[in-house]
């Protein structure tokens, strides 16, 4: 064992012991004066612990933050979807699956009869964003907490995703 | 006859009942001081309709948990000494309590009643029997569980707790040579003294050095972090690797009880016991000439919350102690204990003779 790049008094623990103890018992009581400001409802300008306890309290998220993902919708309610088939195309996860068919309105020409998306296969790299050509599909809702019991319950269909906030909780 | 054997159990019940809610509430008390400390919140969640009450429900929790678990005892662990060992470590670290005192004489209608269980006159070495005996309970956990890890936690036990306990009994003899007792009761009483007049006689005063080695002594007996070896919960689990339930319980339980027993033997030795300064039958006299008088009661009161401070300041700092350092490596824990503490305390019993000669 090499001692050599201790001093005598590193070697003897004491003062080394002594600077460990008085940091943390200085992290200790200043926690503790928070805490106890907070009990008696004084307001403190730093919190007593970096936890942020989820389920009640939530972390904000960024802007460019890529969630789970929306049809957008013309005026009349219906998916701007022309069902291209470009998202499907760039998938790397190969997690969308669209089914075409013709619209009644020849300037539109196609709409998704059918729009799913496995979200438990998706790994949410926004190329379906990037790549569709009618701002058809956007990932900017705000929602993570897409849990199932089952697979089944991780696919979102066409109706889901253009009326996420009936399925999913906004974070 | 039978009065007598009442206030003894009166005594007894009173002792175990402070004893134990405080062990309980160490568990609670280590996971939120260790959170407060690294600036995290720790343990709140289990409540009772919907009351969390800062955590206090998880002692609890626990404690059900253990409860309920089954008690599985390995097909071949030899099984009378596997379910020998957890009572043995809880009884006799529990039994060490028995010589603590807590208050000096309480009178009640001419009846004088040491605040003490037995007021035993070899009362130090009767502590460090006991906690010589708990070892005897985590070797024979270690053996009779028939697990390598268990045995390597249990030997692991034994050689630390042996060097250890040297040096525990070698670090109090400055003391006992300074207040000239084995009995811990007079050693309380004679920390009242003033020396020249004005500082009390506490031990910490007179064998600061014996302070330092008797505290890392003790740290070193109740198996917590810097000294966590036979436990060593990254690597081998250690000696408690075959039980579950309340068997683990106790022996957690032990760890606890024995650092409360560790705070207490310090508050007794180093910090007065039930002392407080300037306190004493008649109520309080200041080196100025001011008096206070008190009632007897109050002064009993007093002396019996400063023991309680005492002890209560101690676990803290104890727990601080483990949430702060990095453990040891077992061949630095030997060196420590015998090339570094073991001269360090024979030096400091020299050193204290050769005062008591010159100058006493």
């Amino acid at each position: 064992m090499n001692n050599d790049s201790l001093s005598f008094w590193e070697r003897l623990y004491i003062k080394e012991v002594l600077k460990g103890l008085i940091l943390t018992s200085k992290h200790f009581f200043r926690n503790m004066k928070v805490h106890i400001l907070n009990l008696f409802g004084t307001k403190t300008e730093r919190k007593g612990a970096v936890t942020i306890q989820y389920p009640e309290e939530k972390k904000s998220l960024s802007t460019r933050h890529r969630n789970l993902h929306r049809l957008t919708v013309r005026e009349d309610g219906s998916p701007r979807c022309v069902a291209c088939m470009m998202c499907e195309t760039i998938c790397p996860a190969k997690c969308i699956y669209i089914v075409a068919g013709e619209h009644p309105d020849p300037n539109i020409e196609k709409y998704p009869v059918s729009f799913d998306i496995d979200l438990g296969i998706c790994v949410y790299c926004g190329f379906c964003v990037e790549a569709c050509p009618e701002d058809a599909i956007r990932m900017d809702t705000r929602m993570l907490e897409i849990a199932s019991y089952s697979r089944e319950g991780m696919k979102y269909n066409k109706e889901m995703l253009m009326d996420h906030n009936k399925y999913c909780k906004k974070v | 006859m039978f009065i007598e054997l009442f206030l003894a159990s009166l005594k007894i019940i009173f002792i175990l009942f402070i004893v134990l809610s405080i062990a309980g509430l160490l568990g609670w008390v280590e996971r939120k001081q260790s959170a407060v400390m690294q600036d995290r919140i720790g343990a709140n969640r289990a409540d009772i309709f919907g009351f969390r009450v800062i955590g206090l429900f998880h002692p609890l929790a626990d404690a059900i948990k253990l409860i309920t678990k089954e008690d599985f005892i390995p097909p071949f662990a030899e099984r009378g000494l596997h379910t020998l060992a957890p009572f043995m470590t809880l009884f006799f670290s529990l039994v060490a309590f028995a010589v603590l005192p807590f208050g000096s004489e309480l009178y009640i209608k001419g009846r004088e009643i040491p605040l003490q269980i037995v007021n035993l006159d070899i009362g130090i070495l009767y502590i460090f029997a006991m906690m010589s005996l708990v070892v005897f309970g985590v070797l024979i956990a270690g053996t009779a569980s028939k697990n390598n890890y268990a045995f390597l936690g249990g030997i692991r036990s034994a050689s630390q707790m042996i060097s250890y306990e040297i040096i525990l009994g070698s670090s109090i003899i400055g003391v006992i040579m300074a207040y000239g007792s084995l009995n811990l009761m007079e050693i309380v009483e004679k920390q009242g003294d003033l020396l020249w007049g004005m500082i009390p006689k506490w031990g910490i005063i007179l064998q600061p050095l014996g302070f330092l080695l008797f505290m890392t002594a003790v740290i070193a007996e109740t198996k917590r972090i810097p000294f966590d070896l036979p436990e060593g919960e990254s690597e081998i689990i250690g000696y408690h690797i075959e039980y579950s339930g309340m068997k683990f319980g106790m022996f957690m339980m032990t760890d606890f009880v024995e650092t409360i027993m560790a705070a207490g033997v310090l508050a007794t030795l180093f910090f007065g016991g039930w002392q407080i300064p300037f306190l004493f039958k008649e109520g309080f006299l200041f080196p100025m000439g001011i008096t206070v008088k008190l009632p007897h009661l109050i002064v009993i009161l007093l002396q019996f919350l400063s023991f309680l401070i005492k002890v209560l300041f101690f676990c803290w700092v104890l727990m601080l102690i483990r949430w702060t350092l990095p453990r040891f490596r077992y061949d630095q824990v030997m060196r420590l204990g015998w090339k570094f503490m073991l001269p360090l305390s024979l030096a400091n019993i020299l050193i204290t003779g050769i005062i008591i000669i010159l100058f006493i």
